[in-house]
């Protein structure tokens, strides 16, 4: 159970979505999930044992690390993901009652055809347009939460060298210093900079769905 | 065998379950057995090593842990989560049930095997009450054993080996709550959902009972 779930519910998705949601999917899946599993995990997996303090004082080095680090930018990351992949299950579930209502009108008798309706692409009209559009807006709204959460407990996006602590039990003032800080601000950066393109498309996406039904309306009424 | 087969397992209830029910599923998946395993997972990893006591005394530090996490809150909900899950296994074993005999019997004995009603809805209902029982119990139990839903930072341990009271450091404590806390809210909620679908076929099955009665009374 990992990160594939997740993929094998998204691709579901793919389906129905316009080309620059498959455009996002593909940025999410390769320059995030994929990046974060193979090689960011390494560079913050050794994190606590490495993040040495000078002092030989029981517990300073527990409390100065958690003073610093109340959560891991890895699991930030993580819960990212998780959250902002979420909304594309509220199109999946439309999807999936729109089928289901369609073969309870099979049943009742009406003419449809079945292998046709399993492999249908539902087109992004109607109620689907709202549930669509919603779910893209909530994805944006999680981007930019979690940028603001990361900016505001870090102070910023970059990783220091060192850290100055004097939570008790740390007598006076102790020089801690994290591991590997370049190699974590790099990824910072990274990480930073694919979230403000996922974050683009979803704007991109949402403007393309906007004019689409805006001229369609204009269309209709002309 | 890992956390796949339970993966598996859900997918097979979702067939069979109403729609707050599938809600409930995606709700264990993603907010729950993703995050226990992408996140929760790996902060409790090194929690021993990493538990440190003002003290040279050997053995000290290993009989504090042990007095302080009698069981580890990660271990905890592992098996929360399968305990959760289970339940729902009662529908899939009675409608495969229901499929055999209609298999044995040759013959068409159920208008669909998987819709809820007759003996699979109490079947159906006996899960729901199962779960939100034993994720109460869970809760419960959680609370008893770890004096509420904190994580100090510090601990003061006196157990022999050590001698007096020492100070008995936790590794990241913070981000250990708020794991707790997120835990414990996907828990309260999966409780909520429980409940409103009792409440919704409950109240369906009444009043399709009740309206039946009335039309068969009218003739």
């Amino acid at each position: 159970m990992d990160w594939g779930t997740l993929q094998s519910v998204l691709g579901g998705v793919n389906k129905h979505s316009t080309s620059i949601g498959k455009i996002w999917l593909t940025v999410l899946f390769i320059f995030r999930i994929m990046i974060l599993v193979v090689a960011a995990e390494r560079v913050w997996g050794d994190e606590q044992q490495d993040f040495v303090c000078n002092t030989l004082q029981p517990g300073c080095r527990n409390v100065c690390y958690d003073h610093f680090f109340p959560i891991s930018h890895i699991r930030l990351w993580a819960l990212q993901l998780i959250f902002v992949s979420t909304p594309a299950l509220l199109v999946a579930m439309h999807v999936a009652y729109t089928r289901h209502e369609k073969k309870r009108r099979f049943r009742n008798g009406e003419k449809i055809d079945i292998e046709e309706l399993k492999n249908e692409r539902i087109h992004i009209r109607g109620p689907l347009w709202w549930t669509y559009t919603s779910s893209i807006f909530f994805r944006i709204i999680f981007e930019a939460t979690f940028m603001y959460v990361f900016y505001y407990m870090y102070d910023g996006y970059q990783m220091p060298r060192l850290v100055k602590c004097d939570a008790w039990p740390c007598p006076n003032t102790v020089d801690c210093f994290v591991s590997r800080p370049t190699e974590k601000t790099t990824f910072t950066i990274f990480m930073l900079a694919v979230s403000g393109i996922c974050m683009m498309l979803n704007l991109a996406e949402l403007c393309y769905l906007v004019i689409k039904i805006c001229m369609k309306e204009s269309g209709k009424g002309a | 065998m890992s956390w796949a087969f339970l993966r598996d397992l859900l997918s097979g209830v979702n067939k069979y379950s109403t729609g707050i029910g599938r809600i409930w599923v995606a709700v264990v998946f993603l907010f729950r057995l993703l995050v226990y395993v992408a996140a929760a997972e790996n902060i409790w990893k090194h929690e021993h090593d990493e538990f440190e006591c003002n003290i040279k005394q050997p053995g000290c530090e290993n009989v504090c842990f042990d007095h302080f996490f009698p069981v580890s809150h990660i271990r905890f909900w592992a098996l929360q989560l399968i305990m959760v899950s289970t339940p729902s296994l009662l529908v899939v074993f009675h409608v495969a049930y229901r499929e055999n005999r209609e298999k044995r019997h040759n013959q068409k004995l159920y208008k669909n095997p998987g819709k809820i009603d007759g003996g699979l809805l109490c079947t159906y209902l006996i899960s729901l009450i199962l779960k939100t029982g034993l994720e109460i119990f869970f809760l419960i139990l959680f609370y008893k054993l770890y004096n509420g839903f904190k994580i100090p930072r510090l601990v003061k341990c006196d157990i022999k080996p050590c001698p007096n009271t020492v100070d008995c450091y936790i590794s990241k404590p913070t981000e250990k709550m708020i794991f707790l806390y997120f835990l414990v809210a996907t828990s309260c909620l999966c409780i909520i959902l429980n409940l409103s679908e009792l409440s919704y076929l409950m109240f369906k099955y009444s009043t399709k009972c009740y309206l039946k009665r009335h039309v068969k009374n009218q003739q």
